[in-house]
C-alpha cells in the first residue's frame, strides 16, 4: 500500500457579476461616499438595498440616502482575522442599522477590544481611501459619539459613470487527496507501470480505477497490470491550439483500450501523421524524462486490431 | 398523499480525516448497509437522489465519480442537489409523490478535510454585499449569538450546558466525532467558543425510502413520514430576526409538528445557539428527548448533516424507542433555510 498521497490545489476564479439599477446605485453610491437604501410600500428603508421586498416580493425601484453614520445592533468579537477579511487586527463583526435606515447592514467595526464594543452602540463609516464601487469602498465602521439623526431624503440614484457590474476575485487552498484506488493508480505510473482494478463482480478492469464498479457499485480491489501497449478505439483531429499548450496543431487525441483493460482511456497520439491515425492502430506509450504519465502514445508498428477485437470498447 | 416511510438508514464513523478514502470509497459502505438491510438490489431502486457540494471538494461535478458507488449504470433514474442531503431526500419524496417511484435511495457526503470550511462557506454568501467580506460560518453565527444573549434568551453558560448535554448524549453513538465532556474553550468568534461549535469533519449517510405495503415489506417497523416541509427566509442577515426562526415555525406547522407532541426531537444545530432558536421555534419543553444522538454538535459532516437528523430520528421508530418524532435540517448561514418533517411508527395512534 502506497503512502496517502497529497498535493495542494488552489481554485481561484474572478467572480463577474452585473448589477442591476438598485445595487448599481447603491455601490456607485459608495464609491461617491453616499449610502442608499431602497423604501417598499409599507414604508420602510432597506439598507443595504434590495430590488424585491422580502415580504411582499414587489419590485422595488424607490432609492433613499441615509446617513453615514448608525447604531450596532449586534456583533462578535473575532481574536482572529482571516486572510480576505476586511480588517487584519482583531475587530468586531457589526451588524449596523444607519441613521434613517430600518435594517442592518453587516461589516467590520474597528475597537481597540471586545470590552468596547456593546449592541446599541453608535458607530460610523471609515471610508476606504481607494473606492472603486464595492462594498468593501466601506473600509470598516469606527467609534462615534453623536446622536441617531433618523436622517434620511429621497435620492435619483443617478451618478456620473455609474457602476454596473462587480468583480470578486476569490480563492480557496485545498490539499487535494485522492484516496487509496487513484493513489496505488498514480503510485504506479511513477514507476511507469499502469494499472487498473479489476470488479469482483462482473470481472471488468477498470482504468484508471476510481474505487467501484460503475455497474456493480462495489469496491474495485484486485490490483492488474495493463498495457502497455493498446489499441485505438475512437479518435478526434484538433485543430485549435488550447492556450500554454506548445504541441502543434493538427494532432490527435485518442480512446485507447490499453491490453487487458475493459475501459478505453485518452491520449494524445504521436509518432505519425495525423491523417494517418485509424481505428485499430496499436500504440504504446512513450515516457518523457522525469515525466509523471506517458506523454503520448506512438505507433507499435504491428498490424492493426481487429475490429471485433474492441468494439466493445467503443 | 401516499404513504411513505424511511425504511433503512446508515451513516459513516465521522471523521476529522479521511485522507486514504476519496468520496465514492467512504460512501460505499454505507449504501451497501442500506441495501443490506432491505435485501434490495441497485437495480431495484425507483430513484436516486444525492446531495454534496463541489465547494468542499474544490472540484466541478464532484457527485458524479460518487454516482459510480450505486451502479449507474446502465442508466439509473437519478438526481442531485447542491446541498445537504436532506433536500435530496424531499425531492425523492416528492417523486415518490408523483407515483413515478415506490422507493428511492437517498444519500449524501461532505468531505471537509481538503479545505477550510469556514472559509468555503462564505462563498454561498450574498455575493454583493456580504461575499466580499468573508465572514465566515462561526463569525454569522456568533452574531446570532450575541443577538440571543442581548434579547435575555439564553447566557454563555446555558450555551455551555448544551454543548455538554449533546456530547455526553454522543457517547452512546458509535460513529459520532466529538463524544463526552468536551472543554468550552477559548472564544473562536465572542460569544462563541470552540464548544459552542460542530467539529470538522468528513462522513456520509444513506435513507431507503418506500411507499406504502413496499415499506412494510422492507421493515419491520417503518417510520412513516406524516409531513415534511421546507421554508426559507431572505437571504440579508440584516433583514431576518435573528433570534427566531420563522421558517422553521412554518414548515413545523405546514408538517403537522404542532397537531401532537412528539417525543423526540433530531435538531440541525451545528452550533449551541441555534438549538436556542429551534427549541424556541418548535415551542420543544423537558418532555422532548432533543438530539440523543448528540447532533450536529458531535458529528457535522457538511451536506450529510441534515440527512442524518432525518435518518437518526428514523432510527429510533425502527428501534421502537421513538413512536412520533421531529426531524430538522438546516442550510445556509443563521438557519436561512429549514426543513421539519415529522415521522411515526406504525403503533403511533393505532
Ligand atoms: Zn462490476
Amino acid at each position: 500500500m502506497p503512502e496517502t498521497l497529497s498535493a495542494p490545489l488552489v481554485v481561484e476564479f474572478p467572480f463577474t457579476r452585473s448589477l442591476g439599477p438598485v445595487q448599481s446605485a447603491f455601490l456607485t453610491g459608495l464609491r461617491e461616499r453616499t449610502v442608499l437604501g431602497v423604501s417598499t410600500a409599507g414604508g420602510k428603508v432597506l439598507v443595504p438595498p434590495v430590488e424585491y421586498d422580502p415580504v411582499t416580493a414587489e419590485e422595488l425601484r424607490e432609492l433613499t440616502e441615509v446617513a453615514a453614520t448608525g447604531t450596532v445592533t449586534t456583533w462578535a468579537w473575532n481574536p482572529a482575522p482571516r486572510p480576505a477579511q476586511p480588517l487584519a487586527t482583531p475587530f468586531a463583526w457589526v451588524l449596523v442599522r444607519l441613521d434613517g435606515a430600518d435594517t442592518a447592514l453587516l461589516h467590520a467595526l474597528d475597537a481597540p477590544g471586545p470590552d468596547a464594543v456593546h449592541s446599541g452602540m453608535r458607530v460610523r463609516i471609515r471610508w476606504a481611501a481607494e473606492r472603486t464601487g464595492a462594498i468593501t469602498d466601506i473600509a470598516c465602521f469606527e467609534p462615534y459619539d453623536g446622536g441617531d439623526t433618523g436622517q434620511s431624503a429621497p435620492h435619483d440614484g443617478e451618478f456620473t459613470d455609474p457602476v454596473t457590474g462587480i468583480v470578486t476575485p476569490a480563492r480557496l487552498d485545498y490539499r487535494y487527496t485522492p484516496g487509496r484506488a487513484q493513489s496505488a493508480y498514480l503510485d504506479a505510473l511513477s514507476r511507469q507501470h499502469i494499472v487498473g482494478e479489476r470488479c469482483p463482480s462482473c470481472h471488468k478492469v477498470y482504468v484508471p480505477p476510481r474505487g467501484a464498479c460503475p455497474t456493480c457499485g462495489v469496491a474495485t480491489t484486485e490490483q492488474v497490470e495493463v498495457g502497455p501497449r493498446g489499441t485505438v478505439t475512437t479518435f478526434c483531429i484538433v485543430n485549435i491550439k488550447a492556450k500554454n499548450l506548445d504541441i502543434e496543431v493538427p494532432y490527435v487525441y485518442a480512446h485507447i483500450a490499453l491490453d487487458g483493460a475493459d475501459l478505453a482511456l485518452h491520449a494524445r497520439i504521436g509518432g505519425i501523421p495525423y491523417d494517418q491515425v485509424r481505428m485499430g492502430l496499436r500504440v504504446e506509450p512513450v515516457w518523457t524524462e522525469g515525466g509523471r504519465h506517458p506523454d503520448h502514445y506512438r505507433p507499435t508498428g504491428e498490424p492493426d486490431a481487429d475490429y471485433d477485437a474492441y468494439k466493445e470498447l467503443l | 398523499m401516499r404513504d411513505v416511510a424511511i425504511v433503512a438508514f446508515a451513516q459513516t464513523d465521522h471523521l476529522r480525516q479521511t485522507d486514504e478514502l476519496s468520496e465514492v470509497e467512504i460512501l460505499m459502505p454505507v449504501l451497501h448497509q442500506v441495501l443490506d438491510a432491505t435485501g434490495l438490489r441497485a437495480s431495484d431502486i425507483g430513484f436516486t437522489c444525492s446531495g454534496s457540494s463541489d465547494y468542499l471538494a474544490g472540484r466541478a461535478f464532484s457527485f458524479t465519480m460518487a454516482l459510480d458507488g450505486v451502479g449507474a449504470n446502465p442508466p439509473i433514474s437519478e438526481s442531485h442537489v447542491e446541498m445537504d442531503g436532506a433536500w435530496a431526500l424531499y425531492e425523492a419524496w416528492v417523486k415518490i409523490q408523483t407515483g413515478q417511484a415506490d422507493t428511492a435511495l437517498v444519500y449524501s457526503y461532505g468531505k471537509s478535510s481538503p479545505g477550510e470550511v469556514r472559509d468555503v462557506l462564505t462563498r454561498q454568501l450574498d455575493p454583493y454585499y456580504v461575499g466580499p467580506l468573508w465572514p465566515d460560518s462561526v463569525a454569522l453565527a456568533a452574531l446570532q449569538a450575541q443577538a440571543l444573549i442581548d434579547a435575555g434568551d439564553t447566557d454563555e453558560t446555558a450555551l455551555a450546558a448544551i454543548a455538554h448535554r449533546s456530547r455526553v448524549a454522543a457517547a452512546d453513538n458509535p460513529h459520532a466525532q466529538l463524544k463526552g465532556a468536551v472543554p468550552a474553550g477559548d472564544y473562536v468568534v465572542r460569544p462563541l467558543r470552540t464548544g459552542d461549535c460542530p467539529p470538522v469533519g468528513d462522513g456520509a449517510a444513506a435513507v431507503i425510502l418506500a411507499a406504502g405495503d413496499t415499506a412494510r415489506a422492507l421493515c419491520p417497523r417503518p417510520a412513516w413520514i406524516r409531513g415534511i416541509d421546507h421554508r426559507i427566509e431572505a437571504h440579508s442577515l440584516g433583514v431576518r430576526e435573528l433570534t427566531d426562526s420563522p421558517s422553521t415555525r412554518l414548515a413545523a406547522t405546514r408538517a403537522g409538528a404542532f397537531e401532537r407532541p412528539v417525543d423526540t426531537a433530531e435538531l440541525h444545530a451545528p452550533f449551541t445557539s441555534q438549538e436556542v432558536v429551534l427549541r424556541k421555534a418548535l415551542r420543544l419543553d423537558d418532555s422532548v428527548d432533543v438530539n440523543p444522538s448528540g447532533g450536529a454538535l458531535a458529528a457535522n459532516p457538511v451536506m450529510a448533516a441534515g440527512l442524518i437528523r432525518l435518518g437518526e430520528a428514523a432510527a429510533r421508530i425502527h428501534r421502537g424507542e421513538s413512536d412520533r418524532a421531529l426531524a430538522h435540517a438546516t442550510s445556509g448561514p443563521c438557519l436561512q433555510q429549514n426543513m421539519v418533517a415529522v415521522l411515526e411508527g406504525e403503533s403511533a395512534h393505532a
